[in-house]
């Protein structure tokens, strides 16, 4: 059993004995059952820091969204020596690093792709360096072109014409959190023996390829953790051994994600849980007298500024399908634990506060781990920083504790993935409300006319008969989830060769667990078009050469999003059906299929490349986001539609059922305490029934109208809202998606 | 076939109502209102052939769906149009609420109330399976009473009266409109009626809006407001100071 020092009057014996944060944890947290009045305000520190980022911030979006941007320098963990906010206030920074030498500068990371790293300097006028374009396409292949190697010419049809969209092939797959709590429990050289323990023992007798590998990525992992102690020497810090306070366990768990970060461009980079951990620290120090409340939540505050800074660079096709710069440094707080003790605890309450003194913000993505048996005070607390800044999701700890533990992070918008055992392969999303079309078309694509899937035969008939559609899009159904998951095997294959996460892999057991995350587009759209077809009459429009192009209802039906039974068991059955034909696939390195209903907020360029459906939604209009019922199919309300997506099982999307909702506060309640209180109700009443996320807004509409006409006004400047996966500032979405926002059914009653 | 059991005309169903009584609750907006109030924002409710028959059985399965979301206050409200004006109907629903241990609102203008008989023992027994009244008096002057809403107010006020007397709950509400009501002598004259009940739990300004302004024209009614916009934000606090509970 290890000893340090350091852990004096910490509890417990197996987390000693191996690595098993989850652990420590258990032996030796403090739940709190009291409410916020304990928080306090920001330092002065705080307050000048955060008033340079803000200043920065509006000079990146004067800028056209990049401040600063590297040429010449690849990223690596060592790359660049120690930066700061600013150099004057360099001593106010209670949590110090950067990714780059410089605060929002954006670094170059070519091992996704070198075309794109470059296009995305050129897309904000920087010139990359020719020298680093002849290393990364004479001498060094990068993920992209790796998987273009290999794709078949279906694979390149599929996402041309859009019924794959967003695969991680063209930037960083993310979505792997790594236990960076490790680093501060543990220390460094704790960690390295470890690895070096699992590296020895990889070579046995008989080894294949497959040890070979994973000897490879050991090795990897190995020299990430040197060189994550390199990094933290520049800033001064010895990390070789565990945190001996609170300011060095956030700071070394800061310098862990901060590799990530510095070596990876993920779509997501979680931060974690993190927040039951930390506290631990911060109440071992209250109590010996060495910290104060006042310094305990300036330390929060100031590791959440760190996370409102991350950056990458970023192509313009990545901007339309996740709009507003977004990095899902989702950092969880709340849920219960295995025992049933909730696992909140004072610093889930400051890390929320973080919202009330810094303003709202869209990252680190806040989400609360919810559960009708969370203290009272706490969900209370959390629904009051809802009403006030819109910036924070929900998702239902019932449900994910039974199927991950009680100590699982979220990887991205929504996906569970158990802190430190596991990972998950980001798999984006099908479109399948452009498969029913092929089914109708019989494989041609309704927009380019293009033979894109099988040509079986397609529908004749002048009105759509449910059975004869039924059969044919389960068919379609099949094919396009085979094709589908055969595509993400190249991606995560390449990935795994090309642009492995040593430096976040390094932090997760080397035996690690696998899953295997889908993704499902226009979902409520194939719900209602079936209803369509099966309740009413529709009839087809065809074009001259005998397409169909355009659908006529005739007659009512019931929609997905009413608490229709009639509808809602379509959706239930379009879910399993979808994941059944996903878990017929065979999936890369043994990984565990999942789905999920997400689309993030790619649903508008998704619609775009979608044709008219059976539903009455017209060619190139946005899909519905996530989970959500189509723009005004609710037509009782919200817990109506509430209910419907609450119907939806878990189990057939253990990668996440995603529902963004807006309600008007004129009727949430007449003042905040009322407003508070039934926000705590919807969100019990919701999740007890099962269901899995929400993300809650607000506001009503007038206001997001005039922040679109008027963003310049200091009100809106940090003005944040929910869409579908994650927070972002309404001002920086595109045009195009904040017509969208606009258009969805705010909740309000007259 | 035909049922024989008793249906109630119902224009729409809101899942989740906020303000409409305590707490979080299921309101059913019932067809039919003999009122024509000037600034009424659901003039789609007036008729009530148009509704959609329920029975009250059907409604309340409805209504349980959302018990999850209920907890201790909330429950159902039923709200128009004029819910006074199917009171067979209604009875048999709160009636039946109350079986199945749901909390009712009933949202009324209290325009059709009469101790005429047979409706007024009819009431008696409603009010018994009532657990809150919201009640809306529109304006405190007969006269101009029977300007904005053309019907007469002292059955209402009369109403307010023998509620009070009961101890029944109530929430009085006000709609606020320029240049009808929204005058400090009428308010003061209503915030002295309202001061003579013992039963008032809370009174809410409601400032006149214009969102059902379109629904006049679909209907092809004239709106007879045209011009005067909603009430200021200070005048609606005034009402508020003139109006709050001692």
């Amino acid at each position: 059993m290890k000893e340090f020092k350091q852990w004096d009057g910490f509890e417990g014996r197996l987390w000693k004995e191996g690595v098993d944060v989850r652990d420590f944890i258990q032996n030796n947290y403090t739940p709190y059952e009291g409410d916020e009045s304990f928080l306090e305000g920001p330092t002065e520190a705080t307050d000048k820091l955060w008033g340079k980022v803000q200043e920065l911030q509006k000079e990146e979006r004067k800028k056209g969204g990049v401040l600063d941007m590297e040429t010449e320098v690849v990223s690596s963990i060592t790359a660049y020596g120690p930066g700061y906010i600013s150099d004057d206030l360099k001593n106010l920074e209670q949590v110090v690093g950067l990714q780059t030498d410089k605060p929002l500068k954006r670094a170059f990371m070519p091992y996704g792709g070198i075309k794109m790293a470059e296009q995305s300097c050129t897309m904000y006028g920087y010139q990359p360096s020719e020298k680093l374009h002849e290393i990364f396409t004479k001498y060094h292949k990068t993920h992209n072109q790796a998987v273009f190697d290999i794709y078949t010419p279906e694979m390149k049809k599929m996402r041309h014409n859009k019924i794959l969209t967003g695969l991680p092939d063209t930037y960083g797959r993310g979505r792997i959190v790594g236990d960076y709590r490790r680093v501060a429990l543990y220390g460094i050289d704790y960690l390295i023996e470890q690895k070096q323990k699992d590296f020895d023992e990889i070579a046995r007798p008989g080894m294949r390829s497959e040890q070979f590998r994973l000897r490879e990525e050991v090795a990897e992992q190995i020299k990430c953790l040197k060189d994550m102690k390199v990094m933290a020497q520049s800033y001064g810090f010895d990390i070789s051994e565990p945190a001996s306070n609170a300011k060095e366990a956030f700071q070394w768990l800061y310098f862990a994600y901060l590799a990530a970060i510095k070596t990876q461009n993920g779509a997501a980079m979680s931060v974690g849980r993190v927040s039951t951990f930390l506290d631990i620290y911060i109440e071992r120090d209250l109590k010996s007298g060495t910290l104060t409340e006042k310094q305990a939540q300036e330390l929060v505050d100031h590791m959440t500024l760190k996370f409102r800074m991350v950056k990458f660079a970023r192509i313009e096709s990545y901007n339309q399908l996740f709009s507003g710069d977004p990095v899902w440094a989702t950092l969880d707080v709340a849920g219960l634990g295995m025992d049933g003790r909730s696992q909140v605890t004072k610093s889930d309450y400051r890390f929320l506060h973080t919202l009330e003194n810094m303003g709202p913000s869209p990252e680190p993505n806040l989400t609360v781990l919810y559960s009708s048996h969370l203290p009272e005070n706490f969900k209370k607390y959390a629904a009051h920083i809802s009403v006030a800044t819109s910036s924070i999701q929900y998702e239902n700890d019932d449900v994910m504790r039974p199927v991950w533990g009680d100590d699982y992070s979220v990887c991205c918008c929504v996906s569970a993935t158990e802190t430190g055992k596991e990972i998950q392969f980001f798999g984006a999303r099908a479109n399948l409300a452009k498969c029913l079309l092929y089914a109708i078309n019989g494989g041609k694509d309704e927009k380019t006319k293009q033979q894109v899937g099988p040509a079986y035969q397609p529908i004749t008939s002048e009105y759509l008969d449910y059975d004869e559609v039924m059969e044919k899009y389960d068919t379609m159904m099949t094919w396009l989830a085979q094709t589908y998951v055969e595509t993400l095997n190249m991606i995560h294959y390449m990935h795994d060769k090309y642009y492995y996460e040593a430096s976040q892999m390094a932090l997760i057991d080397t035996d690690v667990r696998r899953t295997f995350a889908t993704g499902i587009a226009g979902f409520s759209h194939v719900v209602d078009s079936l209803s369509a077809i099966k309740y009413a009459k529709v009839k087809v429009v065809r074009d001259e050469e005998g397409m169909a192009v355009d659908y006529e209802v005739e007659g009512d039906f019931p929609r997905y999003g009413n608490d229709d039974e009639r509808a809602d068991e379509i959706a239930v059955w379009l879910l399993k059906t979808f994941m059944d034909r996903l878990r017929s696939c065979h999936t890369y390195r043994n990984s565990e299929p999942t789905t999920s209903i997400l689309t993030i907020t790619s649903n508008v360029v998704y619609g775009k490349a979608t044709g008219a459906l059976p539903d009455g939604r017209k060619a190139g209009e946005p899909l519905s986001p996530g989970a959500n019922p189509a723009y005004g199919a609710e037509q009782n309300g919200l817990l109506a539609s509430l209910n419907s997506v609450a119907k939806l099982p878990y189990e057939e999307a253990l990668d996440g059922i995603s529902n963004t909702q807006t309600i008007n506060p004129g009727a949430l309640g007449h003042d905040d305490g009322e407003r508070t209180q039934n926000l705590v109700n919807v969100l019990d009443g919701y999740f007890d029934q099962g269901a899995h996320h929400l993300n809650v807004n607000v506001f009503g509409k007038e206001k997001l109208i005039d922040a679109m006409e008027h963003p310049e006004k200091e009100e809106y400047a940090n003005f944040t809202i929910r869409v579908s996966g994650y927070a972002v500032k309404f001002i920086d979405l595109t045009r195009e998606q904040q017509m969208d926002v606009i258009s969805r059914t705010c909740h309000e009653t007259m | 076939m035909e049922s024989k059991e008793r249906k109630g005309y119902v224009h729409s169903l809101e899942s989740f109502g906020s303000v409409d009584g305590p707490g979080v609750r299921y309101v059913i907006f019932l067809t039919g209102c003999a009122m024509r109030c000037q600034f009424c924002h659901n003039p789609d409710t007036w008729d009530m052939t148009t509704g959609t028959p329920y029975t009250a059985g059907e409604l309340l399965d409805k209504a349980c769906r959302y018990r999850s979301y209920w907890k201790s206050k909330g429950g159902i409200t039923v709200s128009g149009g004029e819910p006074l004006l199917q009171i067979d109907f209604l009875l048999e629903l709160f009636k039946e609420a109350k079986e199945r241990n749901i909390h009712t609102t009933l949202d009324t203008s209290g325009n059709p109330f009469t101790t005429e008989e047979p409706f007024y023992s009819k009431w008696l027994e409603l009010v018994k399976y009532t657990d809150l009244i919201l009640l809306d008096i529109k304006h405190i002057d007969e006269e101009q009473h029977k300007i904005l809403t053309g019907q007469t107010n002292q059955n209402i006020l009369e109403m307010a009266r023998q509620l009070s007397d009961m101890g029944k709950p109530v929430w009085i509400r006000h709609v606020l409109v320029p240049e009808r009501n929204d005058k400090d002598e009428y308010l003061h004259r209503l915030a002295d009626f309202i001061h003579t009940l013992k039963n008032v739990e809370r009174v809410e300004v409601l400032p006149y809006h214009t969102l059902g302004v379109f629904k006049w024209e679909q209907l092809g009614i004239d709106y007879p407001l045209k011009g005067i916009d909603p009430p200021t934000a200070e005048r609606v606090r005034n009402a508020e100071e003139i109006l709050k509970l001692k």
